[in-house]
């Protein structure tokens, strides 16, 4: 294992690299989730049901 | 079979599709990346000259392959948007740009790390460096566009016009090592190593390949669901996504 680690002595080059990526791939998948759910957020925020008041502060059609 | 294509030009009826599409992708991604990186680093064995320096290559060529080949895509998409005016195409091209920008940092990242035990250095002004750089920064550029126009159907043909502009840097990229007398090598796959020393390396880059393709799929639908409902608010049909969550 620790042989596996060290990867012939590359282990810093090796393990920038693939520890970038997976970094990467975890914080790209990270933000979509949470642009997804700001924009769902914001599209139940839109649809809610309107009292005049409301109608008001947003500004009417 | 028929298939009324034209159907899926309005966000309406691509809204589920992307759905579908991004989740089937995301999951053959999963299987692809886990098989993949078995590949790379367990079986492949260490290269007679580079050490294990060089599995680094599992994840600097389809990242480069793929931060190329998605500017190509989103510069299809742009044209498209500009030749028919279609907001869908000019949707796509919007999601693609970050992962695009993400492929090509982590190329030049990779590469970077892969450089410095090999060439000596972390970077250098390189022909191919430098234009796989000036491919970072026109996504970046299209990005920090988007942002700076408040009308979304202004910024898309604002952004459609630099993505085309800009690809003329694609093929720059890629006859780089060929036009210019450069540090980057040119395409060695096949050619330095044992024949089945090769072959697992081919077999490794392409499933890793696979996998970052499906990836950008999965990641660049699901995105753009996000900007149709960003965009398309106020649409009565949106509405009825609220009562099943993330649909």
């Amino acid at each position: 294992m620790s042989e596996f680690l060290a990867m012939g002595g590359y282990a810093w080059y090796v393990w920038m690299a693939y520890g970038a990526c997976a970094l990467a791939v975890v914080i790209e998948i990270a933000a979509v989730r949470a642009r997804r759910k700001r924009a769902f957020d914001e599209l139940r925020m839109s649809a809610a049901p309107q009292t005049p008041s409301m109608l008001g502060a947003r500004g009417s059609r | 079979m028929l298939i009324n294509w034209y159907r899926f030009s309005s966000p309406v009826s691509f809204y589920p599709l992307a759905g579908s599409l991004s989740y089937a992708a995301g999951v053959l991604a999963a299987l692809l990346v886990g098989v993949g990186v078995v590949m790379a680093l367990i079986v492949a064995p260490t290269d007679a000259t580079q050490g294990d320096a060089y599995r680094i290559i599992y994840l600097h060529v389809p990242a480069a392959w793929m931060a190329m080949f998605i500017y190509l895509v989103m510069a299809g998409w742009s044209a498209f948007a500009l030749g028919f005016n279609t907001r869908l195409s000019a949707m796509m091209a919007q999601a693609l740009a970050p992962t695009g920008a993400l492929m090509a940092a982590l190329a030049l990242w990779t590469g970077a790390f892969w450089g410095r035990p090999t060439w000596g250095t972390y970077w250098a002004w390189d022909a191919r460096m430098t234009s796989t750089l000036i491919l970072l920064f026109l996504y970046l550029g299209v990005i920090a566009l988007r942002n700076a126009i408040e009308d979304p159907r202004r910024a898309d043909r604002a952004c459609a016009l630099l993505t085309l502009v800009g690809a003329i840097n694609v093929p720059i990229i890629y006859f780089s090592v060929q036009w210019w007398n450069t540090l980057h090598q040119g395409s060695s796959i096949g050619l330095t190593a044992a024949p089945k020393m090769a072959m697992m390396m081919v077999a490794g880059i392409l499933v890793m390949t696979a996998a970052a393709w499906c990836y950008t799929i999965a990641v660049s639908l699901s995105r753009v669901q996000a900007i149709i409902v960003e965009r398309e608010r106020g649409a009565s049909w949106l509405e009825s996504l609220i009562a099943v969550p993330e649909g």
